[in-house]
């Protein structure tokens, strides 16, 4: 891949200033002021950490934080299981009877209405008289975001070269070992950006959350959801910058991943 | 009994055939070329050899034994890609161990023979680096030397120099054939490109629309085409349609409308046909200024056709030459240039008479 370096002119350096200010500069106040020693939010009373403190300290939003993290965690995994192995089924499988209804259906959670999504989620556990909590939060998280799995791993599949895996036979590996030895090593990176895409997206949901959840088990984004509603306090400033210093880091892995993944001759897959 | 031996092959992909009741016997040792224009099936009769495809009917007999239903990693035979399929994530020296590990091979042996084959590719001092960091060159010998590894009874090559430049690409040919002729191995390797058929097998096979249409060495190839086909896919050729006119103890004369009539030996089959083709390759007309004398072509008898040079290719060892005939019609001519200088050559719109003798010619059915 040829990169054309084109030199940046004032035009440019202004639009790039502006579209950068307007994405980040929410999000550069809401920073700043998280270290505010005020408690009122708008005015500004020296720096402090002393909101970091308070949220430490705060039982009930630590309990909510640890939940949310728990769940991205365990939906992500599932997650990715799940998304990898349709994606090998869509991208290695015999051209199947009902392949094309399959991956239709497998897509539609990336456009269904969250809202949608979740009250069916809602009905199903309502209808199967499951207690709502931790399991239905990540059951629900697994559905929406196993798709986005499976389109990562399967556009990564689709550049790979199948004369690799015939390569592979031909040396002596069973289709299985062909697989594990040759196909799973180049396919990891894309798998591990997966996993990161489906936990970050488990960690920011609100909507399907707040359907699946039950009394006693909400969410870091509802629980902050819930007190924002009373007014804002600086201490939910802290915790979002939190939340977005833990998602910088997984979204810089996640791009290292997919690098790592070009370095190998192969083209990226697409995050 | 030969080494390999294909039986009434036949494969088909939905409606088409792309391989169709082929029978082939391949020799131990032997160095034999499948050539044919793409879509000929070359590459399936290859990929059903590996293990790939499997044969809708027919058998391929190894050593004796019925292999058509053997799965890939279960056949004593090894394919080197056209593309290589070298595994990036592994390096050189993984690469070539990777078959040899497959076959349980102890750590101590397959360090020895790993170092054998990069000697015998010559990629010494290489063996820790990735495939990414290797040039097109080194990739295709990491790919030979893995695919020889594990020493199979026969190689299997589908189009294994397409990717090099043409210096490379001939000096590769001429190691290919060393190295075949070391080990003794049986290679069988899959091209569209004549020349390189030509210049690595001892035989050939021309497969056209899933059929073999000839097998043979390569000069019988060139020199005696089975049919007008064959003729006008392997090299050069200029064909002229005509009748048979007379016909007199292995002497054929052939009346054509481009060319009037034309003296040929005939071939061993004797054509049946009445109407056929003359065909003489551009290196065997010869130009001169005027008619040669009779005893030119020694006891043979001369064909003379007199036209002007149309257009002249100075292509540095031979220069080409295209001749118009009082019928229209083009006949090419190429002369090897023997001399610096050009006193011999001849320019566009001068008269010449192109002529070549009756034994260089070949009757071919149309």
């Amino acid at each position: 891949m040829a990169h054309t370096v084109t030199r940046l002119t004032r035009f440019n350096m202004t639009s790039l200033a502006l579209g950068l200010a307007f994405l980040y500069l929410p999000i550069v106040i809401l920073v700043i002021y998280s270290f505010n020693a005020s408690r009122l939010v708008t005015v500004w009373g020296g720096w402090s950490l002393r909101w970091y403190h308070e949220f430490f300290n705060d039982r009930a939003m630590l309990d909510a934080a640890w939940m949310s993290l728990s769940v991205a965690a365990v939906s992500a995994t599932l997650a990715t299981l799940l998304g990898t192995l349709a994606a090998i089924g869509l991208a290695r499988g015999e051209r199947f009877r009902g392949r094309a209804l399959f991956s239709g259906m497998l897509y539609s959670p990336l456009v269904m209405p969250e809202v949608i999504s979740g009250l069916s989620l809602l009905l199903l556990f309502v209808a199967l008289n499951a207690e709502r909590g931790f399991w239905t939060v990540t059951i629900a998280h697994t559905t929406l975001t196993m798709c986005f799995v499976t389109v990562v791993v399967q556009s990564r599949l689709a550049t790979l070269d199948r004369s690799l895996e015939e390569a592979a036979m031909d040396l002596g590996c069973d289709p299985v070992r062909a697989f594990l030895l040759v196909t799973l090593p180049l396919i990891v990176p894309a798998i591990v950006a997966g996993w990161m895409l489906a936990f970050t997206l488990s960690l920011d949901d609100v909507v399907i959350a707040s359907f699946t959840t039950g009394p006693g088990s909400a969410t870091l984004p509802i629980r902050i959801y819930s007190e924002v509603r009373l007014g804002v306090k600086p201490e939910i400033n802290a915790i979002c910058t939190l939340v977005i210093a833990l998602i910088a880091v997984i979204i810089v892995i996640a791009s290292f991943a997919s690098k790592l993944s070009s370095a190998r001759g192969e083209s990226a897959a697409p995050l | 009994m030969p080494l390999l031996r294909i039986e009434g092959v036949a494969k088909s992909f939905g409606n088409f055939r792309a391989v169709d009741k082929l029978s082939l016997d391949i020799r131990a040792g032997e160095f034999f070329a499948l050539l044919g224009p793409s879509g000929c099936g070359k590459t399936t009769l290859l990929r059903m050899l590996a293990g790939f495809e499997t044969p809708d009917e027919g058998r391929i007999l190894l050593g004796g034994n019925d292999i058509a239903q053997v799965l890939p990693h279960e056949r004593p035979v090894n394919m080197m890609f056209q593309n290589y399929a070298l595994f990036p994530h592994l390096s050189v020296r993984d690469n070539i161990a990777f078959g040899l590990k497959r076959a349980g091979m102890a750590r101590r042996d397959i360090a020895s023979r790993v170092a054998e084959m990069v000697a015998l590719v010559k990629l010494e001092g290489l063996e820790k680096r990735k495939p990414d960091q290797l040039s097109g060159g080194q990739r295709q010998r990491v790919a030979l030397a893995r695919s020889l590894a594990r020493r199979p009874q026969v190689l299997l090559l589908d189009e294994p120099l397409a990717a090099l430049d043409k210096k490379l690409r001939e000096s590769t040919q001429g190691e290919l054939m060393e190295l075949q002729r070391r080990l003794g191995m049986t290679f069988i390797i899959v091209t569209h490109d004549q020349e390189e058929a030509m210049t690595m097998a001892g035989r050939i096979g021309v497969m056209d629309a899933g059929r073999l249409v000839q097998v043979a060495t390569p000069r019988n190839l060139y020199e005696a085409p089975a049919s007008r086909w064959i003729a006008e896919f392997v090299g050069d050729i200029n064909l002229f349609n005509g009748q048979v006119a007379a016909r007199e103890n292995g002497r054929l004369t052939v009346s054509t409308a481009e060319a009037g009539r034309l003296a040929v030996s005939e071939l061993w089959p004797p054509v049946t046909k009445e109407v056929v083709s003359v065909a003489i390759r551009p290196e065997k007309v010869k130009l001169s200024r005027r008619a040669p004398a009779s005893d030119a072509g020694g006891s043979q008898t001369i064909n003379r056709l007199e036209g002007v040079v149309a257009d002249v290719n100075y292509l540095g060892g031979v220069t080409s030459y295209r001749v118009r005939l009082e019928s229209g019609a083009v006949v090419r001519s190429s002369m090897a240039n023997t001399a610096r200088l050009d006193v011999d050559a001849y320019l566009a719109g001068q008269r010449v008479v192109a002529w070549f003798t009756a034994d260089d010619c070949l009757v071919l059915e149309q």
